[in-house]
Formats: C-alpha cells, structure tokens, sequence
C-alpha cells in the first residue's frame, strides 16, 4: 500500500467520474440519470479539492469552484425536478423515451 | 499503515461500491441511499484533504436538501423496482465502452502526467476553515457570489412556474 497522494485521489474521482457518465448512459429513468450527474459533478469537487491541496496550499480558488459548483448542483437539481414532475403529470412516466415531444 | 491511510482507502472503497451501487440498483430509492452513502464517503474525503467547510457543506446541501427532494418526488411518482424500464443489453454494453474508453484515456492522461507526489502541509489544516473562507469570500469572489444569488433567484422562480399547476 502506498501513501495516498494525489495520484490515488485523482484516480477515485476519474472512476467515479466514468461510473456516473456509465449511468446517464445506460439508465432511462430521469431521476436516475439526474443523479449519475450528480456523481460527475461530485468527481469534479473531488479534483478541484485534491489539486488546492496538494498544489496550490496556500490558496482557495479550487475551494470556491467546488463551493460554487455545489450551489449550481442544487439550483439545477431544482429546476430539473420541476421539469420532470411536470413531465410525470403529463405522461405518469419519467422514461426518456417518452420525452421524445419536448424536442417540437 | 497508520489512521489516515486507513480512512483514505476505507473512504475510497465505500465511495466507489456506493457509485456502482447508485448505478446498478434495480429501484430507486435504493439508488438514493446508496448515493448518499457516496456523499458522505465523498465529503470523508474533503475533510482529509483540509477542507472542513465544504465538508459540512457537501453533507447539508447534498445528503440533506437534494437527495430529500429526489426522494421526496421518487416516493410522490410511486417508482419501483416494477415501474423500471427495461434496460437494453446493447444500451448497456454501449456505455460500458464509452465510458471504459474515458475512463482509459483518463488513466493514461495521469500515468504520463508528470504531478510530483507532493504530500500536504500539516501546520497549515486550517485553509479550508470557515473564518478565512468567509474573508476570502466577502472579498475576492464576492462577484461570483452575487451572480449565485441571482442564479438562485431565476431558478425558484422557474421552478415555480414550470411546476405549478396549469
């Protein structure tokens, strides 16, 4: 086992990354892909976070791009929730393939 | 092996088996578990790496606000383990290349990458702390906060109009 460094973190988050790009791939469910998103932009956080530390330490820009990341996660998070239950309402299911109309 | 490196592969472990857990589970409530489970291994994370603010950030925002909310609507919409698309084999097999293809370009993008392996300052744990964040804030980023602040207010009220009732 070697000391966890940058490299280690680095690759967690490019796995995590490619685990939440797996899901928004493969699943239909909106809700499901919405939180595959939310794995990837987790991923980013994590590298923003590592490379404050381990190369810049006496700074914080990467804190407030994880920071404001986070804040845009939840206003989307929101507005995509809207989107969906209104689609629900209209279609009683949040498969993509039934919002195929959204496109006319 | 001493503490941190246990927290750092335990922590590692469990957000990586939690991902695969969000991806895999049949039903989406247990998604929503399993990812908060990620969340908190994630935000483990940040406090190892002298980021104590966003620690606590990342568990109320994340574990506590939006995966209330997509629990909240997964349980309003009624989904199950019945209600569950069938996934298609090629679908999957398709996104197993593609992001197996990423995620190769990744590792080879950080093998040949030349980061030395720099181990962090100890004295200075005190970086990601509220009190120099806030300074830091109110003072360099006090633009992009404002602009946040009108971000959130266009998404509450796109929110409210595209989801109320017609």
């Amino acid at each position: 086992m070697t000391e966890p460094g940058l490299y280690q973190i680095l690759f967690i988050s490019a796995a995590l990354f490619f685990i939440g790009v797996y899901g928004f791939l493969t699943r239909r469910n909106l809700i499901t892909m919405l939180m595959s998103v939310e794995l990837i932009l987790n991923s980013v956080n994590l590298n923003f976070i590592a490379f404050n530390k381990y190369l810049w330490p006496g700074r914080m820009d990467g804190l407030f791009f994880a920071v404001f990341i986070v804040a845009i996660a939840a206003a989307e998070a929101a507005v995509a929730i809207a989107i969906i239950i209104n689609l629900y309402r209209s279609h009683k299911s949040i498969d993509v393939k039934n919002a195929e109309e959204l496109k006319y | 092996m001493n503490v941190t490196q246990i927290l750092f592969w335990f922590l590692s472990v469990l957000a990586l088996f939690g991902a695969l857990m969000v991806v895999t589970s049949k039903n989406p409530v247990h998604s929503v578990l399993w990812l908060i489970a990620t969340f908190f291994s994630i935000s483990g994370h940040y406090i190892l790496l002298n980021a104590q603010f966003l620690a606590i950030v990342n568990i109320i925002v994340y574990a506590g606000a939006i995966m209330v909310l997509f629990l909240f609507v997964i349980m309003l919409m009624n989904l199950n383990k019945t209600t569950e698309p069938k996934k298609n084999r090629w679908l999957k097999l398709a996104g197993g290349v593609a992001g197996g293809c990423l995620l190769l370009v990744f590792i080879a993008a950080l093998k040949s990458s030349e980061i030395t392996q720099q181990t962090a300052e100890v004295k200075t744990g005190d970086i990601g702390l509220i009190k120099n964040l806030g300074r830091e804030l109110f003072s360099t980023y006090v633009v992009p906060f404002e602009i946040s602040s009108i971000l959130f207010l266009s998404a509450m009220v796109g929110a409210v109009v595209i989801g109320k009732k017609e």
